[in-house]
């Protein structure tokens, strides 16, 4: 698993995609954070990353679909998954493998954006008068959010051999989890029915992750989507063996 | 017995890939696979490798299991695919230590070394896969099977679009793997056949139409292999 782990970063970091995709999501959450009228943090007057945890769960959809994109569809192109699956390793190995290194690579792009909550540290008056909890709480938020997105962006990965189908696959039903069930919370003749379908959106508990309360609810839910997903992973990856 | 099939077969749908085929083959002896395209020769291979499970039927590897103990079977076989599928942007050296790690080999470096120098790529292996003619990628796949010093070697189409002297060398690698290991090479060529082969298993819809040495199908039959290759292929045909 380990060597497979390494490979995949590898190949990530070796190609040119890996760094158009990192430098989207800086340029865009720095844009938004510092730079867009009557959204940044100067226009606002309030000395917090929240501007940048609104948006990012958006871009995020973006950076996390295009890091998964290739990672199985490309092994089906190419045939090599006949390579790695006559190796001694098992399919869960493989697909846990394939995980934790996007994983690893979404922490790593959003490692930079840690100068931008330092700046905000040292903007506020007094210096340090920053809500730290919800910052923490939002970037553990964020990870988990990036961990359920991978689960999906794999699956969207195994259905198919082509890249760009799998992006878009990857794009819509992260989209969809997230933004789209939560706003069925919002239509009103949909009352109850549309509040407890928001519930099963990733929205919701990422706002509960964000205020700063970490609660085991909104981890085992997340947790629990990711398991899921990459559980979907696991089947149509064995599919070949129906 | 270091490859025992016992009624192996693979139904696709309504389709036989593979109908109920029997076959072993003792250590040490170089076996060609040999029938016409979609007979049932990669997926025969498929099955042995635990790419795909059987339908029906099994099998075993050195008195391992292919189904029950897959991963087993895969610590003692080398297996090179159709096609020869390959990460196109590695370095020769790097994905010989990756497979190499895949495959558990404890002193990667050296069984890297080992393998280059078998498949003659020593100066070939800083290059990248992609920039490889057809021949020295061909034996970057059969270098990949190697790594882990595999008991039993399984090689679909290890000759397929190689020029006439690339042809030959590779024959001659094989052969010499042949010496101590067991290899079950699939072909479509005869004199592939004739030309390493110590025994030949003739395939045709996923029935096994011959399986004898070759002197004594040569004996059998004086027209010359090809021609006994298209005899037993065309009648199982209009059977």
């Amino acid at each position: 698993m380990w060597t497979i782990y390494k490979k995949e970063i590898r190949s990530f970091l070796g190609s040119f995609i890996a760094y158009v995709v990192m430098g989207v999501f800086l340029v865009l959450t720095g844009l938004f954070l510092w730079f867009v009228e009557g959204n940044s943090v100067f226009d606002l007057g309030v000395a917090s990353l929240q501007v940048m945890f609104d948006i990012a769960p958006y871009i995020l959809i973006f950076l996390v679909s295009a890091i998964t994109m290739r990672s199985i569809a490309d092994e089906r192109k190419l045939g090599t998954l006949e390579i790695i699956t006559t190796k001694p390793v098992t399919d869960t190995a493989i697909i846990l493998a394939k995980f934790f290194a996007s994983i690893t690579l979404i922490m790593f792009t959003l490692l930079p954006t840690l100068f931008y909550y330092y700046a905000i540290y040292q903007l506020a008056t007094p210096v340090g008068n920053v809500d730290t909890g919800s910052a923490m709480g939002s970037y553990f938020g964020l990870i988990l959010l990036a961990s359920c997105y991978t689960g999906i962006g794999l699956f969207s990965s195994s259905i198919t051999d082509n890249q760009i189908v799998s992006l878009l696959v990857s794009m819509v039903l992260s989209f969809f989890f997230f933004a789209v069930l939560s706003m069925l919370g919002d239509i009103t003749w949909l009352d109850s029915i549309g509040r407890s379908l928001s519930w099963f959106g990733l929205e919701f508990h990422y706002n509960s992750i964000s205020r700063g309360v970490i609660d085991t609810r909104d981890a085992v839910y997340f947790i629990g989507f990711t398991a899921v997903f990459l559980g979907l992973t696991k089947l149509v990856f064995e599919s070949r063996k129906w | 017995m270091s490859i025992q099939v016992e009624n192996l077969s693979k139904v696709y749908g309504k389709q036989t890939a593979v109908n109920s085929i029997n076959f072993n083959i003792p250590t040490g002896e170089i076996v060609g696979f040999l029938g016409p395209n979609g007979a049932g020769k990669s997926t025969t291979m498929k099955m042995l490798t635990g790419f795909i499970p059987p339908s029906s039927g099994g099998g075993s590897i050195c008195g391992i299991d292919i189904v029950e103990e897959s991963l087993e079977v895969r610590k003692i076989v080398g297996y090179l695919p159709e096609n020869n599928p390959l990460y196109l942007d590695m370095y020769v050296k790097e994905y010989l230590a990756f497979i190499g790690g895949l495959s558990g080999v404890k002193d990667i470096n050296k069984s890297v070394e080992h393998v280059l120098n078998i498949t003659r790529l020593i100066p070939e292996r800083h290059k990248k896969i992609g920039q490889l003619s057809k021949g020295y990628r061909q034996r970057v796949g059969l270098a990949q099977a190697l790594i882990h010093n595999p008991k039993v070697l399984i090689l679909d189409e290890p000759t397929s679009g190689l020029d006439p002297i690339q042809v030959v060398e590779m024959r001659n690698v094989i052969t010499d793997l042949g010496k101590d290991k067991t290899v079950l090479l699939s072909t479509h060529i005869m004199q592939e056949v004739e030309a390493m082969c110590d025994r030949v298993i003739i395939i045709n819809h996923g029935n096994i139409v011959a399986d004898d040495r070759l002197e004594n199908l040569k004996q059998k039959n004086d027209s010359g292999l090809e021609n006994i290759f298209r005899e037993l292929v065309t009648i199982n045909t209009t059977i």
